[in-house]
């Protein structure tokens, strides 16, 4: 998986979010470690991208870089025309403005000694935005958009709401200074899952309303593909896979997405976990990242040309994209080689 | 189904002779139960009042069986496996109810009789690989721990045994392992080292409070795996707690699900996914993203939130979120009965069967409440909080 390469990538002029061959790396006293190494990405305006990788594989890290948040190491990110690792200082906090991120810990991302009315017009505050009367019903307005009632909620801190509607706080607050884009990084990993329906409806609710451009991130492939109308796989800071979701679930074409997608849990006894092959070990360092393709080391499908070669992305179906040197026959339901050489679990 | 549960808390005692508190029943060697808990409520006091946070759970547990506790956070499923192992505080904890592990009555047992079951009889792994070891301890010393102090082991023997365990739990390296910091360790060989600390003592009954949720999908497939295979090889008995439906579903005999600190539905694994009765195990499943439907499929999302543990609202716990609720779901608190064989709900109004098969259900429990009643007088438990927590059916 390599893969670098820009294959899966739509027109520039087309494109609300494009970002090229995104480095991310940071220096410790143990070495470099590889964060995010050559990543491509792009999203049309509407367009909901999930980013879908375990722990460690850089996702976060891809979605906090867009918004320079530490600025990249090297490549582009071109939002809305701009190229925001261009700018600085004011410009590009004011470019901000328009990307906005929620995070995964709603209740720890709000400030606890602040009342729900100051963390929502704060933004507005510092832009400016309007006298003091516009921005309290600016923050009214949203408030109630995501389901909390204004006449309670704004004179209330953060430790007085339950898990669900401190989310509900935090995507308000990205929400008021109008932004294009979301960048949601694991918004519902936190919440339960009768509130984790929840806050998924309201998210495709503000979508349409607002009309939002989301990039979602996620380790729950279930939820990811709920939302998303493309996904990209991302193993140790690269790409894998970028698929509309339908066929990304139906047709693997990477042995990784495979074994994710076997790795998750069946709520349906008659399907047997000790059955399906999962995968061994654990993820490498991203200090000294595995040569060539980086998953070949818990590769069932691994051969020499992947331990010499950088795997390049390249089209294996519409709009199907694929990082590997013997990708699983996509137009095949069962990906028929995995089975022999898939270990025992660990 | 073996780990079977008994949808009464009193109704259970009749039946196989334990009578809770009062007269333990004698270990046999034959005997294949190794947990009874009956009508345990567990409440905190607090400022506001006293938070019921488990409110008269009953199930019983064999050896070889694994039962899952399945629930929301703030259901109660934590509490309740703590509270039977008891881990909770003593000051502003109340605990009622009956605890019999293996013929030994846990709520009456000193401090020091329970300590010497922690780990050697019972063990526990907890959600957090990260906070749950100790940080500035080496792996070696916190699993020879156990085995020093309960099994009189030298530090030598106590050290072979604990490599063995690495090796037995898939830690590569054992020994470099045995005298690293756990910070060195990524989640998932943390929680490998939990499972080597929990196994160190050959315990009989094994709680998993959440085991993978702090793990990756692909991790947490290995550490399940691993986990089943343990209880099978050793025969030991399985508490699964979790919230996640998917993760009880391929590993569990039975299940529990809780709401509100209450037992809503158990039965086995199989009966409960086949055919749901209790409105709040369908909204769950129901609630969950599918990989097998399209995307922006819209979620069939639970309204509300669970209630207040201090003040419950009187009729089903369920009944301001239940989409089939009626008047008397709101007056009157369902008795968790079992409606059909192996398969205990607590539901007015249940999906798929008629309100009239719980009627019946409840009458012929009663008579047989009352049989046995007449036949062993006297099957008390402790006494239940003034309180007035009704139980329904019993």
């Amino acid at each position: 998986m390599a893969g670098t390469g820009t294959a899966h990538l739509r027109p520039a002029e087309d494109a609300l979010l494009r970002v090229e061959d995104l480095v991310v790396e940071f220096p410790t006293r143990a070495g470099r470690v590889h964060a995010v190494s050559g990543i491509s990405l792009d999203i049309l305006p509407g367009e909901t991208l999930g980013i879908v990788g375990e722990s460690g594989c850089g996702k976060s890290t891809t979605g906090r870089a867009i918004i320079q948040l530490p600025p990249p190491t090297s490549g582009r990110v071109e939002f809305e025309g701009l190229d925001l690792t261009k700018l600085h200082g004011k410009s590009l906090r004011h470019r901000r403005t328009r990307l906005q991120l929620i995070f995964q810990d709603p209740i720890s991302s709000l400030n606890p000694r602040r009342r729900v009315r100051d963390i929502l017009a704060e933004p507005l505050k510092i832009w400016k935005r309007g006298t003091k009367a516009d921005q309290e019903k600016v923050v009214r307005e949203t408030l109630d958009a995501v389901g909390l009632d204004p006449d309670t909620a704004l004179e209330r801190r953060p430790h007085q709401f339950s898990g669900g509607q401190c989310q509900r706080i935090s995507i308000a607050r990205a929400l008021v200074t109008e932004p294009s884009l979301l960048i949601c990084d694991e918004p519902v990993s936190a919440l339960d899952v009768s509130v984790q329906a929840q806050i998924l409806n309201l998210l495709e609710d503000l979508k349409a309303r607002y009309g939002l451009t989301v990039v979602f991130i996620a380790h729950d492939l279930a939820v990811v593909k709920n939302v998303s109308d493309r996904v990209m796989v991302m193993y140790l800071g690269k790409v894998c896979e970028v698929a509309p979701p339908d066929r990304l679930y139906q047709q693997p074409a990477h042995p990784y997405t495979a074994a994710l997608l076997r790795s998750i849990p069946v709520a349906d006894p008659a399907v047997r976990p000790q059955d399906q092959l999962l995968l061994e070990g654990e993820l490498p360092s991203p200090i000294d990242p595995p040569s060539g393709c980086r998953f070949r080391t818990r590769c069932p499908l691994a051969q020499e040309r992947c331990a010499a070669e950088e795997p390049q992305v390249r089209s294996v179906g519409p709009g199907h994209y694929v990082a590997c040197h013997f990708p699983l026959s996509s137009g095949a339901v069962e990906p028929e080689p995995v089975e022999v050489h898939a270990g025992q679990p660990a | 189904m073996s780990a079977s549960f008994d949808p009464g808390g009193d109704g259970e005692q009749a039946n196989n002779g334990v009578s809770g508190v009062a007269t333990p029943r004698p270990s046999t060697t034959q005997s294949r139960r190794l947990l009874d808990v009956t009508d345990l409520r567990t409440q905190f006091r607090t400022a506001k009042g006293m938070v019921k946070a488990v409110d008269g759970v009953s199930l019983s547990l064999d050896r070889g069986r694994t039962l899952g506790i399945v629930g929301e956070s703030g259901s109660g499923k934590t509490v309740l496996s703590r509270s039977i192992m008891g881990l909770l505080p003593k000051r502003n904890v109340v605990r009622e109810g009956g605890v019999v592990y293996d013929g030994k009555d846990l709520l009456t047992a000193s401090a020091n009789e329970v300590r010497d079951l922690w780990g050697a009889e019972m063990a526990m792994i907890f959600q957090d690989p990260m906070t749950s070891l100790n940080p500035v301890l080496r792996i070696g010393n916190q699993i020879t721990e156990g085995m020093r102090f309960h099994l009189g082991m030298d530090k030598g023997t106590a050290e072979k045994n604990a490599l063995s365990l690495l090796r037995e739990v898939g830690i590569p390296e054992p020994e470099r392992r045995l005298r690293q910091y756990p910070h060195e360790l990524s989640g998932g060989m943390r929680q490998r080292i939990m499972i080597a600390i929990a196994l160190a003592c050959g315990p009989k009954l094994l709680f998993a409070d959440e085991p993978t949720t702090a793990l990756d999908v692909t991790v947490q497939a290995q550490i399940l795996n691993l986990l089943q295979k343990e209880q099978r090889e050793r025969d030991m008995g399985m508490i699964l707690v979790t919230h996640d439906l998917g993760v009880v579903a391929g590993r569990t005999d039975e299940i529990a699900v809780m709401y509100a600190g209450q037992i809503v539905e158990k039965a086995a694994t199989t009966t409960l996914f086949r055919h749901v009765r209790m409105p709040y195990t369908e909204a769950l499943l129901k609630s969950i993203p599918a990989l097998d439907t399209p995307s922006h499929t819209r979620l069939e999302a639970i309204p509300g939130r669970p209630p207040d543990l201090i003040n419950p609202p009187p009729g089903c716990r369920f009944a301001p979120r239940c989409p089939y609720a009626q008047d008397r779901c709101h007056a009157e608190l369902p008795p968790l009965v079992e409606v059909e064989p192996g398969h205990a709900f607590r539901c007015w109004y249940p999906v798929g069967l008629s309100p009239e098969s719980v009627e019946q259900a409840i009458a012929a429990q009663a008579e047989a409440e009352a049989a046995a009643v007449g036949a062993d007088a006297g099957t008390a438990t402790t006494p239940v909080a003034e309180t007035g927590t009704d139980e329904g059916g019993n």
